[in-house]
């Protein structure tokens, strides 16, 4: 157990949340079903035993993670290059409990590793699952993370991802989210060492009464480091979406350049979503720019497509997947994420996911 | 043989009328001009026929074949056979000029089993990069750009009745050139009909009207043969305010 009390939607990063609904002594401990697929090469890196370094815990459920915690650790050697990507499968089978799959990626120095991370559980699963991802990148490593979320409509999850850039590494953090009833992730980066460069692209859908949830932070703390975060999203019927992102910049972190765009599309009147993008900026010479916008499909659009003939909630569906293909153009290709346009479709034809 | 007949036609647009008492009749392979001054209610005319929102139609009927085209949702209107060429066409981003012409033609219930290779051999025809087809419609077109992909469409949709807004608005020569050519050959290619909405008449080198119809101030105040938009290069619209 922690000693940590729940938050409440009094604090900022919890404001607009559903965390006030949640009733944690409602669940029993259990655990996630894993399955790791990677090449024979990769298995070698692939470890449940290895020692994590230890971390300050942000809240209660980052602590109750640390303390039961279902480990999935990958670590590269020097100069190593993982060519097939890692995929690993979660997967929520009971009701009624709560589950902390941990994940660590450890690059080391000039190595490269992609990582894909799927959560799923059927329809009828009401069940937490409080995921936490630590990627450190060493000097010139690259990595890239996906994360996707295909739970069923009745399961929780809140979760934390915190990647860590050492000098000229490369990190592309990608989320899909389309799954969830109340799907929340806490997506930090840091950039440590002069010259790290971090990408987080996310895309996420909800409809019906789901609500997806995301809290951003880009932290630069070197010199000439790089951030570029794209996040859209799109709600439906009665759904809702939070995004709210910090870039923050320290006063070490000269020439810097941090970008933040997060767009939401509202498809019904019912739907709602909020966007708050902020800048902490505690030094000169620097780049920097936000952009957010929430707001129904663009008229002009619609007419444009439908003067050509084509039915309403098809050029809706075009439109819908226009705007998301600026983010599924930069996912790295594997098979789960070529059948990601097709997901997205069946969701505005109206079929459950 | 089609005919769209536009009667005593009456639009609005907030609280302010704008169009008053058009009248227009356009059969197959007619090329009808309405020209007139800007602020006319030139765009208004193409906007409220194509079913626009925003456009109040406050009286009159437009009958495409004797059946009522203001009763219907855009999207039908265009698979009954009526297409707009827009002035400044919409920028879709993530969408390609391949898939929407695929979901145009599965309303109208055609297959497209060669769009492919229509859609290059049209792009061809009035030197439309190739590349560019392959791109997000419109998404960074130059002006002539945009209307090279306008014309690829009416040529690939083989409209009834085409609209075309200003069609020579942003564009260079060698574009305008192609463009009213390719529309020229569709009236005698495919029977086209074409309202052709204008405030210059230097499209007419390629696209020959039959009739001009000036319209200023909501109405249609002459309607002639092509004469009188060579009067007009004399006069302009001034002679013409009543």
């Amino acid at each position: 157990m922690s000693t940590l009390t729940l938050p409440t939607v009094d604090e900022e990063i919890w404001r607009y949340s559903r965390i006030g609904e949640l009733d944690l002594d409602g669940f029993r401990p259990g655990k996630v079903g894993s399955k790791v697929e990677c090449s024979d090469e990769a298995k070698k890196i692939v470890a449940s035993t290895t020692v994590v370094a230890p971390r300050s815990a942000t809240d209660i459920f980052e602590d109750l993670n640390l303390r039961h915690a279902q480990l999935t650790a990958l670590c590269t050697a020097r100069n190593q290059i993982v060519s097939e990507p890692v995929v690993i499968t979660h997967e929520l089978i009971e009701s009624g409990v709560v589950a902390y799959p941990r994940l660590v990626i450890d690059a080391a120095e000039n190595s490269e590793i992609t990582v894909v991370e799927r959560f799923v559980s059927r329809a009828e699963v009401k069940s937490l699952v409080v995921p936490v991802v630590d990627v450190r990148a060493a000097q010139s490593a690259r990595v890239t993370y996906v994360a996707i979320n295909e739970l069923g409509a009745d399961t929780w999850q809140i979760g934390y991802q915190r990647a860590v850039g050492g000098r000229d590494s490369s990190m592309k953090l990608f989320t899909v989210a389309l799954g969830g009833d109340y799907a929340r992730m806490r997506a930090e980066v840091r950039l440590e060492g002069q010259g790290a460069n971090a990408q987080q692209v996310a895309l996420y859908f909800a409809d019906d009464e789901q609500m997806h949830d995301f809290r951003t932070l880009q932290d630069h703390a070197a010199p000439r480091t790089h951030s570029d975060l794209l996040f859209k999203g799109a709600v439906k019927d009665t759904a809702k979406s939070v995004y709210t992102g910090l870039i923050r910049i320290r006063e070490n972190a000269t020439k810097s350049e941090a970008f933040q765009t997060n767009r939401n599309l509202t498809l019904s009147d019912g739907a709602w979503a909020e966007s708050v993008p902020n800048l902490e900026i505690e030094t000169n010479d620097v780049k920097c720019s936000h952009a957010s916008t929430v707001g129904p499909i663009d008229e002009e659009q619609r007419f444009y497509l439908e003067s050509r003939g084509i039915r309403p909630e098809i050029a809706e569906r075009l439109v819908v997947l226009g705007f998301f293909g600026e983010v599924i153009d930069r996912l790295p290709t594997f098979p789960a994420v070529a059948e990601l346009r097709d997901q997205v479709s069946r969701k505005l034809l109206g079929a459950r996911s | 043989m089609t005919t769209l007949e536009i009667r005593n036609l009456a639009v609005k647009v907030g609280d302010k009328q704008i169009l008053d008492d058009v009248s227009l009749k356009i059969s197959s392979g007619e090329v009808h001009a309405v020209m007139g001054p800007n602020g006319a209610g030139k765009s208004t005319l193409s906007a409220a026929l194509m079913g626009k929102p925003g456009y109040t139609i406050t009286s009159g009927s437009v009958l495409l074949d004797g059946v009522d085209v203001l009763s219907m949702p855009t999207w039908q209107r265009a698979v009954a056979g009526l297409h707009l060429v827009m002035q400044y066409p919409t920028e879709v981003h993530g969408v390609r000029l391949h898939e929407a012409m695929s979901a145009a033609l599965d309303s109208r219930k055609q297959d497209t089993d060669d769009l492919g290779g229509q859609i290059l051999s049209e792009a061809r025809r009035i030197n439309f990069p190739a590349d560019l087809v392959d791109r997000a419609l419109n998404v960074d077109f130059s002006g002539g750009e945009k209307k090279r992909n306008e014309t690829v469409q009416l040529a690939v949709l083989r409209p009834k009745i085409a609209i075309l807004d200003e069609l020579d608005s942003g564009l260079d020569i060698d574009a305008l050139r192609d463009c009213a050519q390719r529309i020229e050959d569709a009236t005698r290619e495919m029977n086209l009909g074409v309202l052709v909405i204008t405030h210059y008449s230097r499209l007419f080198e390629q696209l020959k009207p039959d009739s001009v119809h000036i319209l200023t101030n909501g109405r249609i105040v002459k309607s002639a043969g092509p004469e009188l938009a060579a009067q007009l290069e004399v006069t302009g619209y001034a002679a013409f305010n009543g």
